[in-house]
């Protein structure tokens, strides 16, 4: 029963968020100033992960090789088919639930324990909407780009692990990722990334918005914020995978 | 005016306010005081809406804001401004903006006019040449002072202000009472504070509602309220040695 009391009051504050914006022009202006909080922000620890994810992906494909019947482009096949597909769209979620989603449910839980919360609905402002809304949306409009772009430098970082490392040859490497390219796949791992954003800003706000009692308690809703995100960001990963990729 | 009528508000089994009526003047700086969880706070969120009541209702000068939708709500929102405790200004935001924040929000002034209002209302609380700076660079009274700034950007026609005074020295403390007392008279607001500072009640008390066990016990003026032969109202203003000495 408890389950469905917070899917309830989350449902609520939904929809409360995604009422209409009190003003389009304060509304433009945060959804900028959150675009460059919570993904421009983001972008050094997503590039170091993705160089080092796909570096370790092409040592260890290459590792486990052993037969000569498969070809060596199957390297640079592997670390393509691994990073669009899986790694990128949901391992960097994960690790964005862990630092965007910390960071939202803070700074809105702190905002509802020093009543600033209060002052907002004293005034009229719908406050799920002004707080929760522009963070949303911007994580929604932003974070496919920074997972096309994570895919990029993954694929690098597999090319300088192959040509650094001697795994294969620049060029075996280079016609690895270019074999059986399927370009919905890309739509598909994008898609995934716009609904593990929302999941991410929509659960963080959520336990944000509903901090009751100090310090103690924001660090607690920060906590439950990341586990919550990462669990339905890892529900959602098998659903959405089901409905768009099986035959 | 604001009135509150039949006021009932419990959390679980416990009953915080009970049948609550009480009239708020225009004009004048009404106090609700009582000691710490008498329920004085709880009273003041079902006023101003943050907490709903159980039973009862609450008029602002005859509407009946316990009742209205949302959207009516939002209206008479737009009417108060409220000093929080802690202040509760906006830490991503500096003394300007925080001040401009209703005014970019509910209305369509021009920068300039913006800007103007802005600085007057800080004027009015004393607080120059500091529109650049961030709530955390500001020390206990001057974030009391910009909260009121905030509080009466929008012209309102009710201010509310929970405990003005806590954590402030006393003559901080005199000082925010006296401003908030000036600007309930130069603008005709009907001002409702909640505090149990006996310097407040004495200084600025037009009309004291006072709070006992979820229940209003008393009601008077800052006069009436030291020649008071109530018990409990006596044991809260009396409450110290040297008090009861000196009114012996």
């Amino acid at each position: 029963m408890h389950v469905f009391y917070h899917i309830g009051k989350y449902g609520l504050l939904m929809v409360r968020t995604f009422a209409r914006p009190q003003k389009w022009n304060a509304f433009r202006k945060q959804v900028f100033i959150e675009m460059d909080a919570l993904c421009l922000g983001s972008l050094g620890i997503i590039a170091i992960i993705s160089v080092f994810m796909g570096a370790v992906l092409v040592i260890q494909t290459a590792y486990n090789i052993d037969s000569p019947w498969i070809p060596l482009y199957t390297i640079g096949f592997t670390a393509r088919q691994s990073l669009v597909l899986e790694f990128c769209p949901t391992m960097i979620s994960l690790i964005l639930a862990g630092k965007v989603g910390s960071r939202i449910s803070s700074e809105i839980g702190t905002m509802r324990v020093t009543e600033q919360i209060d002052a907002l609905e004293i005034m009229g402002v719908n406050s799920a909407n002004y707080l929760i809304l522009p963070k949303v949306t911007a994580c929604v409009l932003i974070n496919p780009f920074l997972i096309a772009l994570s895919m990029f430098l993954g694929l690098i970082g597999g090319w300088l692990a192959a040509v650094v490392g001697h795994v294969t040859t620049s060029h075996i490497y280079i016609l690895g990722i270019q074999s059986f390219f399927v370009p919905y796949e890309i739509f598909y791992a994008l898609i995934k990334t716009a609904f593990f954003a929302f999941i991410i800003t929509s659960v963080s706000g959520y336990h944000g918005y509903f901090t009751h009692g100090g310090a103690l308690e924001v660090g607690r809703s920060s906590t439950l914020a990341v586990v919550y995100s990462s669990i339905l960001i890892i529900l959602a990963n098998l659903v959405l995978t089901q409905l768009l990729l099986a035959a | 005016m604001i009135e509150a009528v039949n006021l009932y508000k419990s959390f679980g089994d416990r009953e915080v306010l009970k049948n609550i009526n009480v009239q708020f003047e225009k004009g004048k700086t009404n106090l609700i005081i009582g000691e710490s969880g008498s329920g004085k706070t709880v009273l003041m969120k079902c006023l101003v809406g943050l907490l709903e009541v159980d039973k009862g209702k609450v008029l602002y000068d005859n509407r009946n804001f316990s009742e209205m939708a949302l959207r009516a709500r939002k209206a008479i929102r737009q009417e108060i401004g409220m000093l929080f405790q802690g202040g509760a200004l906006f830490d991503s935001l500096n003394v300007e903006e925080n001040v401009m924040f209703a005014l970019n929000m509910f209305t369509n002034m021009t920068p300039e006019e913006k800007l103007e209002r802005v600085n007057f209302c800080l004027c009015r609380v004393n607080i120059v040449n500091s529109n650049k700076l961030y709530p955390s660079e500001l020390s206990g009274g001057m974030k009391k002072r910009v909260a009121i700034a905030r509080a009466i950007s929008m012209n309102p026609k009710y201010l509310f202000c929970d405990e003005p005074n806590s954590g402030l020295d006393p003559k901080t403390s005199i000082l925010i009472d006296n401003l908030i007392s000036e600007i309930t008279r130069e603008y005709e607001i009907t001002t409702v504070i909640n505090t149990h500072d006996m310097n407040s009640v004495i200084e600025i008390g037009d009309k004291i509602a006072f709070i006992y066990k979820g229940e209003l016990w008393w009601e008077g003026t800052n006069e009436e309220i030291l020649v008071s032969d109530n018990k409990e109202i006596n044991d809260f203003v009396y409450a110290t040695e040297l008090l009861r000495k000196l009114k012996k």
